[in-house]
């Protein structure tokens, strides 16, 4: 009988069951077989999570080195997960990539907070504090300079009109909401993203 | 999406229109094929024979812009052949409702249409109430003025011959189309729809998807296992985004943005409660008030509930602020800042130069972004001269995914946890992070200086999303979630009085207060985040636990959390009689026990028969007619705003007669300068504008740059061999690819003349990689849908030629 690793591990490790991630938040019968327990070289830390790319949602697994770079090694398919149960299409396959580029080459990420002054012809990097210094203090001479109180027939409207924002589908529900929340706060209507488009 | 991606399994029936989901959304064909195996038949309708195609049973091509008249066939193919499942459609719809005297439609106008202003009086579509303000109803449908009949008779129009005329689809292949997914009006059949932005990305967007519920209505396929209108969606967290509401026209919780028609907060609540007068129907928007007082409460939580409703900034009424109007806005100078957050509108926008040209005007702009990028880049971009652009640019990098903790929700409403793996790379920052400092620093000026109207700025209830630390999502998931700000006592259903202290977590939205003593900052999320400790955040449930009747449909109720109240298939009371008893026995989701309800949780409550089924709507039925659309209460045939013919056999108005239109934006109507139908679309590698897949070398050496698609035909009568360049342009740019010439492309045959259509993939832009190519939107109109805003970028025409 031919075994695969993953089938070696299952036989294995059957009984090595987690107690972090089977049946969090309700008492519930732990999963038959934790596959995340059994992939847990002692070098390196698991995590799940969920696909960045469309929105089926499918589960996964990043292995993240403990000591050394501190960063991800790979990223697979979650066997446990209901819907994809480990598979994952081209993109989902390639995050490892989209965060850690390609070994041996310059990570193309982002990297540090860039600037591009009025008229200016190139970017020059910045600190964060820096540049959110700038921007909290353009939002403000803005917001003051744009602030409707009332419209022209004369109804109030407390809101700024010279702000707008388009963003994001691709971050967090905690983040979505964070933003709306501070977009309003400053009194923004042109609130718009992905959704819309 | 109604129903889940693992559903997909349940149906006998999957028609996939507006989307090509084996190539788009390829982990969902896992259930789609489950579905296929136990003999479910596939039908694919799309202008491109894809991979979804190769899997269908039937594929059907359809010309661009044509679905109406291929989805108003089918429903009066089941009109005709009175194969509506009639049972279904009396309970469950508004069928039997009596339409008033003021509804009208002739000529492809309903009644009520201001020419001036392109806009409808929708108080002409008004149901004739009875004495006590009940819609009036006859249960034998035989009323010419009942919804039935008038669907009937505005459908007649709508014959195959109608149908194969202006879709280009071949008369067998329709009817084929026809006969089988027809034939799900069975109680124990579903049949189900895969969208996208096929059927959304058009003038008559939303009316493509409300033909397709009429046909679901009709055949009695809402709320079942393998049933429902499931949206596909292209970002994996687009729904959450959503229900967080980063749109203009809805606060969280899918609730509508104050406006000046309501001044004040008691004007708001009685804007969102609507009122029935039918004992049966629940009418659960009647508790809006409840989730909107909350919702002000998690911004303003020191304010009073009237306080923090006139700190919330007001739309005039009737404005749109929707994403063409804001790139409008952009162009006319109306903004001085700009954010563009984790999006990279310089591609991802309809007329890519118009919002280009945007950009320029204002002063500053923030580009939060995992790479460097079109927006953030417009300003050294084709066609621009740096020393003449005034706009100062931050663009600052964000996280990736695995680099941090959240939750994200699918299109399933599965609302799931990420956990964070390698920290953020180099100096990039978590979004939360970034958004919470900088609400710091803002604040810290307007305590400082002061300024406009400082209130809600140094109001708003940060406290509850950060600690010592910064940004604190498990905070922020908690406050969305909502807890008690006061002491509440609260009678229980066997009379005790139990106490909820303040600061303990709402378990679940029914609890929410409209006194001001409960905050939520999303209803729809209440129940997610139950308790103080991390262990109490559903979404990072991962059991596997289920009954075997759950496990025969595929239900995973300990498996993440899904809005609302963990309900998996909404509508779900719909799938059985008013006896609790399951239309479906082989397959059902839900089914009374004598005292109570099983397998998923109930829409409503209470005994079976004892409400109507689809609580969401005032009357408690699904809506065949539907009077709350700006362009019509039924859908109705109209060509794309760009288009190859001048005329259609529906009516004589040709275009949406209410989209929404901008000065200066030119369209081609059978003009020959511009004879070919264009659309766009996604390739497996790609996601978006490419911006989280261009970089990748294992996903560009794949599809490393623009093509263009076209059929044998129409590369032969332009001399265009495949491998070689092409120009697509016209009135709004001019974009270079590289013919693709396939069979997947065939010429249409609509009203006697052949109608060539390309296709090109919208993955691309000038800043990496070189010789990649530019935006597909160069190309798209800048018009849009008249109730959602949404461009039409999947219909507009363009000439192709050698390059």
């Amino acid at each position: 009988m031919k075994l695969s690793r993953r089938g070696f591990l299952k036989l294995s490790a059957a009984a090595a069951l987690s107690t972090a991630f089977g049946g969090i938040g309700f008492a519930m019968k732990p999963t038959a077989v934790d596959r995340i327990a059994m992939l847990k070289p002692d070098w390196s830390k698991q995590t799940t999570t969920a696909c960045c790319y469309c929105a089926v949602g499918c589960g996964l697994i990043v292995n993240t080195a403990l000591s050394g770079t501190k960063r991800a090694i790979n990223v697979e398919g979650d066997p446990d997960h209901p819907i994809n149960e480990g598979a994952l299409c081209a993109k989902g396959a390639s995050i490892y990539q989209l965060a850690e580029g390609t070994p041996g080459q310059k990570n193309p990420r982002l990297q540090k907070v860039m600037y591009r002054k009025p008229f200016g012809t190139k970017w020059e990097a910045k600190s964060w504090d820096w540049a959110l210094d700038r921007i909290a203090k353009n939002i403000k001479r803005d917001r003051d300079a744009t602030f409707v109180t009332k419209n022209a027939q004369g109804q109030v409207v407390n809101r700024c009109d010279g702000l707008a924002s388009v963003g994001s589908a691709a971050i967090d529900n905690e983040e979505c909401w964070a933003y709306q929340a501070f977009l309003r706060s400053l009194g923004l209507v042109y609130i718009e993203h992905q959704a819309r488009i | 999406m109604t129903n889940h991606w693992i559903d997909l399994k349940n149906s006998d029936c999957i028609l996939i229109m507006g989307s090509n989901a084996a190539e788009n959304h390829p982990i969902s064909f896992k259930w789609v094929t489950k579905a296929q195996e136990k003999g479910a038949t596939l039908i694919h309708v799309d202008p491109r024979f894809t991979r979804t195609s190769a899997k269908a049973d039937i594929y059907a091509p359809l010309r661009s812009g044509s679905d109406i008249a291929f989805l108003g066939g089918l429903i009066n193919y089941i009109l005709e052949n009175d194969m509506a499942f009639k049972e279904y459609v009396i309970n469950a719809t508004n069928a039997t409702f009596i339409v008033g005297d003021d509804y009208g439609f002739k000529d492809g106008m309903f009644t009520g249409f201001d020419e001036a202003k392109h806009k409808y009086d929708k108080s002409k579509w008004k149901f004739a109430l009875d004495e006590k303000g009940a819609p009036k109803r006859d249960m034998t449908m035989q009323n010419p003025k009942c919804v039935y009949q008038l669907l009937k008779k505005h459908y007649s129009r709508y014959s195959v011959k109608n149908a194969v005329d202006m879709t280009g689809t071949p008369e067998d292949k329709l009817l084929a189309v026809y006969k089988a997914y027809a034939s799900t009006n069975k109680p124990d059949r579903a049949g189900t729809v895969m969208y996208a932005m096929g059927w959304t990305q058009h003038t008559v967007g939303v009316q493509n998807i409300r033909s397709m519920s009429i046909v679901q209505m009709l055949l009695g396929n809402m709320g079942v296992a393998g049933g429902g209108v499931n949206a596909l969606r292209g970002e994996s967290n687009v729904q959450g985004s959503t229900d967080q509401a980063l749109l203009y026209h809805i606060i969280p919780g899918y609730m509508p943005t104050p406006t000046t028609a309501q001044p004040k907060l008691e004007d708001y609540l009685k804007l969102v409660a609507p009122v029935s007068h039918d004992p049966k129907s629940m009418n659960w928007k009647k508790h809006y008030p409840k989730y909107a007082v909350s919702l002000i409460k998690s911004f303003y939580k020191n304010a009073e509930p009237a306080v923090g409703y006139d700190w919330m900034p007001k739309l005039d009424a009737g404005q749109n602020a929707s994403w063409l109007v804001l790139f409008d806005e952009m162009l006319k100078g109306k903004f001085k800042g700009f954010f563009a957050w984790g999006m990279n509108p310089a591609c991802s926008g309809a007329n890519s130069n118009k919002t280009r040209e945007g950009l320029t005007k204002l002063d500053w702009l923030v580009n939060v972004n995992i790479y460097d990028n079109e927006t953030g880049s417009f300003w050294q971009g084709p066609g621009m001269d740096p020393k003449k652009i005034k706009t100062e640019v931050f663009m600052l990098p964000c996280a990736v995914s695995i680099e941090k903790e959240g939750s994200i929700t699918n299109s399933g409403r599965w609302m799931q946890w990420r956990q964070q793996g390698p920290k953020p790379l180099g100096d990039s920052r978590p979004d939360g992070e970034i958004i919470a400092e900088l609400a710091d620093k803002v604040r810290a000026l307007y305590k400082k200086e002061g300024g406009a109207f400082p209130e809600p700025v140094l109001g708003l209830n940060w406290e509850d999303m950060t600690s010592a630390h910064g940004f604190d999502v498990h905070k922020t998931a908690k406050l969305i979630n909502g807890y008690y700000l006061k002491d509440v006592e609260v009678k229980q259903p066997d009379g005790s009085m139990k106490v909820f202290k303040a600061g303990t977590q709402v378990a679940a939205f029914p609890a929410l207060r409209d006194d001001g003593s409960t905050c939520s900052g999303n209803w729809i999320y209440c129940g997610s985040y139950v308790g103080p400790d991390p262990k109490d955040n559903r979404s990072t449930k991962r059991s596997k636990e289920q009954t075997p009747a759950q496990a025969e449909v595929g239900l995973f109720p300990n498996w993440s959390w899904s809005w609302p109240v963990n309900r998996r298939v909404i509508y779900n009371r719909a799938s059985v009689d008013a006896t609790g008893k399951p239309y479906a026995p082989q397959k059902p989701i839900l089914a009374w026990n004598g005292k109570g309800w099983d397998i998923d949780v109930v829409d409503g409550g209470g005994a079976p028969g004892s409400v109507h089924p689809f609580i969401m709507q005032v009357h408690g039925m699904a809506q065949l007619f539907g009077p709350g659309l700006n362009d019509g209460p039924f859908p109705e045939y109209y060509e794309p705003l760009d288009c190859p013919v001048s005329s259609h056999p529906y009516s004589k108005v040709l275009h949406n007669p209410t989209a929404l239109t901008f000065k200066g934006e030119k369209a081609a109507v059978c003009d020959p300068r511009f004879p070919f139908v264009c659309t766009t679309y996604r390739v497996t590698e790609h996601w978006q504008t490419g911006l989280q897949t261009r970089y990748q070398p294992w996903l560009l050496e794949a599809e490393p740059q623009m093509f263009c698609e076209m059929s044998e035909e129409l590369a032969a009568l332009r001399g265009i061999k495949n491998g070689e360049k092409v120009w697509l342009e016209n009135e709004r740019g001019k974009l270079w690819a590289k013919a693709i010439v396939t069979k997947r492309f065939k010429p249409f045959v609509v009203q006697g003349n052949i109608v060539h259509e390309v296709g090109i993939p919208w993955h691309f832009g000038w800043r990496f990689p070189k010789d990649g190519g530019d935006a597909a939107n160069l190309l798209s109109p800048s018009v849009g849908d008249p109730n959602t805003g949404i461009p039409e970028t999947k219909a507009f025409m363009v000439n192709v030629r050698k390059a």
